[in-house]
C-alpha cells in the first residue's frame, strides 16, 4: 500500500500509539462504573477516542490522494540537537555551576545552531544576556537562582 | 448605572501608578514581540509566567493582557514594512499594507492600522464591560453537566474555526486532555501515569508545555528554514497623517472590522486571528472595486487591523466570565490566575472586583498608550526590525530556560521542557497545530472533575447531558459546528479563506 500523505500517516500513527498507550495505562487504575467513575474512567475513554481518531487520520493518509505526497521534508537535526542539548546541559549546569557559568554556556552553545555563527558576537550576546538576566531575575524579581559554582562554597 | 460605578472602580484600580506602569510595560513588550517576527504572545506570556509569582494578581494580569493586545499593534508594523507578519493575526494586513508601503504610503497604512486598532480597542473594552456581567449571571446557573458540555463546545469551537485538518485538530485536543491526566487523581488520590517519578505526581506544569512547544519548538523550526531576506522600507515612512480621501475610505472599514471582530472574539476559538481573516474577506466582498485589493487598498489594512484588535479584546469575555479560554493566550491567562490563587470562573467578578474591572479599564488605557507608542514612536520599532534573528533567539532560549528553572527551582522542569521542544518540532513537521493541545491540557482536569461529578449526581446516567436543556443545547451547538464544517460547500470556503495565509 502506498502512503498518500506522509505527514498525516505519521501523525495518525502517533495518535494511535499514544491513545492506546494511555488507554492501556489506564487499566492499571480503578475504572469504577458510570455511577462512581474511578481514576481510570476518563483517561481510558479519552485514550480509546484518540486511538480511533488516529486510525481515521491513518486511513485517510492511505486512501485520499494529496498533490505531492505531503512529504515531511528535511529534519533540521543540527538546530534540534544543539538547542535541546543546550537546554539539557543548562538544566544540569545551573544548580551545579551557577548562573555565571551556566548562562554564557547556554548562549554560546545555542548560538551554534544559527547559520552565521561568529564567536565574538556570541560572547557579546552571552555577556549582555547574563548581566541582563541577573538584573531582571535576581535583582529585580528576587528569584532564587544559584549564581556561583557550588564548589566555591557560597 | 451600575456599569458606571463598576467602570469607576476599574479606572480607580487601573490608574494607580503601579498598575499604570505594568500596563505600560505590557504594551511596550507586546509591541516589541509583535514587531519581531518569530516570537508570539503565547511564547512570551509563557516565558513571563514564572516572574509573576513576585507580583500581585491585578498588575500581573494587566501586564499579560497588555502583551496580547499590544502584539496586535506591533504585528501590523512588520506586516506593512517588510511583508512578513510579525504576528499571525497580521497575515492579511501584509497583503495590502506592504503594497501601500511600496507605493510610498507606508505612513498612511500605519496610521490606518494604529487608529483603527485604537477605535476597535475602545469599542472592545465597552463590549466587555457591558456583556460580562449578564454572562456571569448565566454562568451561575451552570451545574457540572453544563460545565462539561460548555467545555466540549469551547474545545470543538476552538478547532472548527481554525485552519487545517479537523480530525487532526480534535486529536490534538484529546492528546492535550490526556497529558492533563498525568497527575494525582483529585477524588481518589491515586497518582496516574507518574512512573514513580515524584515530580510527575503533581502533573506537568503547563508553562513547561507552552515553552517547550511554542518557544523552543518554534525556534528550532525557524532555524531549520533558510535565512529570509528582509527588505525594510525605512526611508519611506513620512507623512503619518492619512489624507482626507484615506479617512473617507478607511473609516467604514474600521467600523465594520470592529463589529465583526467584537462578535468573533467572543466565540470559542475566536480571537484575533480569525477576526482579521473574516474582516479582509468582508471588505473585499463589499468593495466597489475589489480589484484594488492586493494592490494597496487602505480598507484591506484598516478592516483586518481593527478586527484583530477588537477580537483580541472580546476574547477575554469567555475567559473572565466562564473561566473557559477560547484560545491559547487565554489558556495561559487562566493559568496565570491559577498561579495567583484565583479560581477562574464566574465568581471572579464578585470575589475580585478590583481585578475584574481594573483589568477591563486597563485595556482602554493600554490602547491609548499603544497609539502613542506605535505612531509617533514608530521609528524606534523600525530600528528593531533590523536586529537579526541570530541575536534574538539566544535571548528567547535564555528567558525560557531561566523561566522553567524558577518554576520550582528544579532542573526537572528544564529537562521536561527539552523533551517538549522535541515534541513541538515533531508537531511542526507533521503539521499538527499545537494550540488545541494547550487548550485541552488546561481544560482537562476541570473537564474530568465536572464529568465525574455530573455522573455522580445522575447516578451514572449519561443521558443527563442531553436531558438538561442548557447542557443539551450546548452539546447540540458543538455537534452542529462539526457538521457544518464538514459540509462540502463550507469546507471549500474554509480552505479558501485560509489560503491567503500561505
Amino acid at each position: 500500500m502506498k502512503i498518500k500523505s506522509q505527514r498525516d500517516f505519521w501523525s495518525g500513527l502517533m495518535f494511535l500509539v499514544v491513545g492506546l498507550g494511555f488507554a492501556w495505562g489506564a487499566t492499571e487504575y480503578n475504572f469504577g462504573n458510570s455511577a462512581r467513575p474511578g481514576p481510570g474512567y476518563f483517561p481510558f475513554g479519552l485514550g480509546i477516542l484518540l486511538a480511533v481518531l488516529g486510525g481515521v487520520v491513518l486511513f485517510k493518509a492511505l486512501t485520499i490522494e494529496s498533490e505531492d505526497g505531503d512529504p515531511i521534508g528535511a529534519i533540521a537535526w543540527r538546530p534540534l540537537g544543539i538547542i535541546v542539548g543546550a537546554i539539557v546541559v543548562f538544566g544540569w549546569a545551573l544548580p551545579h555551576l551557577g548562573m555565571v557559568i551556566a548562562l554564557p554556556l547556554l548562549v554560546v552553545v545555542s548560538a551554534l545552531a544559527g547559520d552565521e555563527f561568529k564567536l565574538h558576537e556570541a560572547l557579546l550576546t552571552a555577556a549582555v544576556l547574563t548581566v541582563g538576566s541577573w538584573a531582571i531575575f535576581v535583582w529585580g524579581l528576587n528569584l532564587v537562582i544559584p549564581l556561583w559554582p557550588t564548589f566555591l562554597g557560597s | 448605572m451600575e456599569l458606571l460605578n463598576n467602570l469607576a472602580l476599574g479606572f480607580g484600580t487601573a490608574l494607580t501608578l503601579q498598575n499604570l506602569l505594568y500596563a505600560f510595560g505590557g504594551a511596550v513588550l507586546g509591541t516589541l514581540i509583535g514587531v519581531l517576527p518569530g516570537l508570539g504572545p503565547v511564547a512570551t506570556i509563557a516565558m513571563l509566567l514564572p516572574s509573576i509569582y513576585a507580583l500581585d494578581a491585578t498588575p500581573a494580569l494587566i501586564m499579560l493582557a497588555g502583551i496580547y493586545y499590544g502584539a496586535q499593534y506591533g504585528g501590523s508594523t512588520t506586516a506593512i514594512l517588510i511583508n512578513v507578519p510579525g504576528e499571525s493575526s497580521s497575515v492579511v494586513t501584509a497583503i495590502d499594507g506592504y503594497q501601500m508601503a511600496r507605493q510610498g504610503r507606508a505612513g498612511a497604512a500605519l496610521a490606518a492600522a494604529g487608529l483603527g486598532s485604537f477605535f476597535a480597542g475602545c469599542v472592545g473594552t465597552i463590549v466587555i464591560a457591558a456583556f460580562a456581567p449578564p454572562l456571569t449571571e448565566l454562568a451561575f446557573k451552570f451545574g457540572p453537566a453544563e460545565y462539561f458540555s460548555l467545555m466540549v463546545l469551547g474545545l470543538i469551537g476552538a478547532v472548527v474555526l481554525a485552519s487545517g485538518s479537523l480530525v487532526k485538530a480534535i486529536s490534538m485536543i484529546l492528546l492535550g486532555l490526556l497529558l492533563g491526566q498525568i497527575n494525582t487523581d483529585v477524588i481518589s488520590g491515586t497518582p496516574r501515569y507518574s512512573f514513580d517519578i515524584p515530580e510527575l505526581t503533581d502533573g506537568i506544569n503547563f508553562v513547561v508545555i507552552a515553552m517547550g512547544v511554542f518557544g523552543f519548538g518554534e525556534i528550532i523550526a525557524n532555524l531549520g528554514k533558510p535565512a529570509e531576506h528582509r527588505e525594510v522600507f525605512t526611508k519611506d515612512v513620512k507623512g503619518l497623517w492619512p489624507t482626507k480621501q484615506d479617512f473617507k475610505d478607511a473609516w467604514p472599514a474600521v467600523v465594520r472590522g470592529t463589529g465583526l471582530g467584537s462578535i468573533l472574539g467572543v466565540l470559542p476559538g475566536g480571537g484575533a486571528l480569525l477576526s482579521s481573516f473574516a474582516a479582509y474577506t468582508l471588505e473585499k466582498k463589499l468593495a466597489k472595486d475589489p480589484s484594488k485589493f492586493g494592490k494597496g487598498a487602505i480598507q484591506g489594512v484598516a478592516g483586518p487591523e481593527s478586527a484583530n484588535n477588537a477580537g483580541a479584546q472580546t476574547s477575554f469575555i469567555p475567559m473572565l466570565t466562564l473561566g473557559i479560554p477560547p484560545n491559547a493566550v487565554m489558556a495561559l491567562m487562566v493559568g496565570a490566575m491559577t498561579i495567583k490563587g484565583i479560581q477562574p470562573g464566574p465568581q471572579v467578578m464578585t470575589s475580585n472586583p478590583e481585578l475584574f474591572w481594573g483589568l477591563i479599564a486597563s485595556m482602554w488605557i493600554g490602547n491609548l498608550m499603544l497609539v502613542v507608542l506605535n505612531l509617533p514612536l514608530i521609528g524606534i520599532w523600525i530600528k528593531l526590525l533590523t536586529v537579526p534573528y541570530r541575536f534574538l533567539f539566544p535571548a528567547i532560549v535564555v528567558f525560557c530556560c531561566i523561566g522553567t528553572y524558577t518554576l520550582n527551582n528544579n532542573a526537572f522542569d528544564v529537562y521536561m521542557t527539552a523533551a517538549f521542544a522535541v515534541v513541538g518540532y515533531l508537531f511542526y513537521k507533521l503539521s499538527c497545530e499545537p494550540a488545541p493541545l494547550l487548550l485541552g491540557f488546561i481544560l482537562g482536569p476541570m473537564m474530568e472533575e465536572n464529568l465525574r461529578r455530573a455522573l455522580l449526581l445522575s447516578r451514572g446516567d449519561w443521558t443527563t447531558f442531553m436531558s438538561r436543556p442548557l447542557s443539551a443545547s450546548l452539546l447540540i451547538a458543538a455537534a452542529l459546528m462539526v457538521v457544518v464544517v464538514m459540509l462540502p460547500s463550507i469546507k471549500n470556503k474554509r480552505e479558501e479563506a485560509f489560503k491567503e495565509e500561505d
